[in-house]
């Protein structure tokens, strides 16, 4: 039984599945955090040209890829950052963009849609040594920058505007987010394939995040959880005619199925320990600023019962009207 | 001059096109505490991301610690409290390693965590009352709480500035009190305070001087007692503009391609 995972090709799959299976969820744990969690999807839609433009031009179509992937990650950030476009519209853009110029590249290159299918699919059983060690080598390099710089890239992820004051160039740290997700989709590519590379971003990350209570241990936990998939589903594929890209996403998926309903009861639980502030009307708050007009029903501002009284919604304040002032509640 | 810790000098800020502050002339000396007062929309929010080089002013200069901001690189002398944002990121975050992350001004890259690091931010933590917390996930908190860890961030990098955004905005008392003790321990200690506040409430011992701004002008410098009977004292100016009943938000219309943020 052992000797079909012993077999040469069948090793090269299982170590560029691993290297995949740590580098993505790394990655994806920042992805999640900035809720860009789709950006994944829409770098291996870009990548869908790439690979194209390297079928064209006859040169490597994972070089190729990942630099058309690094570019498109740029731009990317660029158009999120100068605030022309909010980031899912961004991203929308660049997902169309990126398949039909991959199919215009493609048919020009005399070759139909079915040239592509290894690339969008995954093919990591036909995968060369070569190509191990660069997705190994590529692997590695996301694995450490994700690992090593983790307070910087956590900071910036968390709260962009204070990383700036604490003087840190954010800008470097989200195009370097953008970048190692761009590597990380094209040496995906062979393993899971363009279209599914983003759950293993990003599915690890949900199964993890519903147990951790920390930034770093829902890494670590997203890491664990994609590396078993990642040999699992290579591993099944083994045995059974399926294919091994589509097997690990399916695997992943299964981790989350599982857990969610454990999950959901860690949630309630936290949830139900979250203090009750402390009660506002034994302190009797008088608001202390000039208050301009009576509240009342034509005010314009929000009127929410409260109790045996209305408060009135004033910004991130409560007014309730209590003899000749108003009570913050 | 060289007591002054921050120094606007006819600063003015446009959002959008849209001119949000003018005018602006301000200086805050070494070991003040200023309240930085005015109705919601009258800038507040706006000059103190300002002063901290979050939004680029359109005329006039910002210096801090006498430097001009464009050159400024010593982070770690500011410590700067955003408002509590209102929804938590997609990731759990202890409260630990947020606070972890006011320490990042005064870290070397690549190196781990130091000793005097650790501490600072244990330091930290404990100055706000969430020892016991330390490794909860944030979202596990209360508003007010959360708003402590932000302030416990800007504790940890040991500032000599500390600039807070409404840091009682939608904190229960318990906070407030707890916050406004803090900040007084770090007051005593020489440190300046620049504080934008809705009301005075548990602070009020603090100030010493408090800045009034009305839809984008300083219209207020002096001590905080002048500030409660603006309407009918006109400190600043004969004439009496009478008082709006406008609504304090004005629904903001948003377009696809306008932006995230």
């Amino acid at each position: 039984m052992l000797d079909i995972l012993l077999s040469p090709f069948m090793l090269r799959a299982l170590v560029a599945a691993a290297a995949t299976g740590l580098a993505a969820p790394a990655v994806g744990t920042y992805l999640v955090q900035r809720r860009l969690s789709l950006m994944g999807d829409g770098i291996g839609h870009i990548c869908v040209t790439g690979v194209a433009l390297g079928v064209l031009t006859g040169t490597s179509p994972v070089l190729a890829a990942i630099v058309v992937a690094v570019l498109g990650a740029l731009l990317i950030e660029l158009i999120r950052s100068t605030g022309r476009a909010s980031g899912d519209v961004a991203l929308a853009l660049l997902f169309y963009g990126g398949i039909a110029g991959g199919l215009v590249l493609i048919s020009l290159a005399g070759n139909s849609a079915f040239a592509l299918q290894g690339y969008l699919f995954g093919s990591i059983t036909s995968i060369s040594a070569g190509d191990v060690w660069v997705s190994v080598a590529l692997a590695a390099v996301v694995i450490v920058l994700c690992v090593t710089l983790l307070p910087q890239l956590f900071a910036v992820a968390h709260d962009e505007d204070y990383a700036r004051t604490a003087g840190l160039d954010v800008r470097v740290y989200n195009v370097l987010i953008s970048v190692l997700a761009a590597v990380t989709v094209a040496v995906a590519m062979r393993t899971v394939g363009l279209l599914l590379v983003s759950a293993l971003m990003v599915v690890p990350v949900a199964t993890s995040q519903q147990f951790a209570r920390g930034f770093r241990s829902t890494m670590a936990g997203a890491m664990v959880v994609g590396i078993v998939a990642a040999l699992m589903g290579v591993g099944t594929s083994a045995y059974v005619d399926v294919p091994p890209g589509a097997t690990i996403v399916l695997v992943a998926l299964l981790g989350f199925v599982a857990t969610w309903p454990v999950g959901i009861l860690v949630q309630r639980r936290r949830r139900e320990r979250v203090p009750f502030p402390a009660d506002p009307v034994a302190e009797h708050e008088t608001v202390g600023e000039t208050h301009g007009h009576e509240h009342g029903p034509h005010c314009g501002h929000v009127a929410v019962e409260h109790g045996d009284h209305v408060d009135y919604i004033h910004g991130v304040h409560r007014h309730a009207a209590h003899g000749g002032h108003y009570d913050e509640h | 001059m060289n007591d002054q810790v921050l120094t606007l000098a006819d600063v003015a800020v446009s959002l959008g096109g849209r001119p949000v502050l003018r005018n602006i002339d301000l200086s805050v000396a070494q070991g003040e505490v200023v309240a930085l007062l005015g109705a919601n929309g009258s800038g507040k929010s706006t000059l103190v991301r300002a002063a901290v080089g979050l939004r680029p002013v359109r005329t006039g200069s910002v210096h801090l610690f006498g430097t001009p901001l464009s050159s400024y690189d010593a982070w770690q002398r500011v410590g700067y409290v955003p408002q509590r944002a209102s929804a938590t990121t997609g990731v759990p975050a202890t409260v630990w390693e947020v606070v972890a992350s006011g320490r990042l001004s005064r870290r070397r890259l690549l190196l781990p965590l130091g000793r005097a690091d650790r501490a600072a931010v244990s330091a930290a933590v404990d100055a706000v009352g969430l020892g016991d917390r330390a490794s909860q996930p944030v979202a596990t908190l209360s508003g007010g709480q959360q708003q402590r860890v932000l302030m416990a961030r800007a504790l940890a990098g040991e500032p000599d500035l500390m600039l807070l955004d409404e840091p009682n905005a939608g904190v229960d008392v318990d906070s407030q009190h707890r916050i406004a003790d803090t900040l007084a321990e770090r007051a005593a200690a020489g440190a300046t305070l620049l504080v934008v506040l809705h009301e005075l409430g548990p602070f009020a011992p603090l100030i010493r001087r408090a800045i009034m701004l009305r839809e984008g002008r300083l219209v207020y410098d002096g001590p905080p007692s002048g500030v409660v009977d603006l309407h009918d004292a006109q400190p600043f100016g004969g004439h009496h503009h009478p008082a709006r009943s406008e609504p304090d938000f004005v629904p903001e219309v948003r377009a696809p391609f306008e932006g995230g943020r």
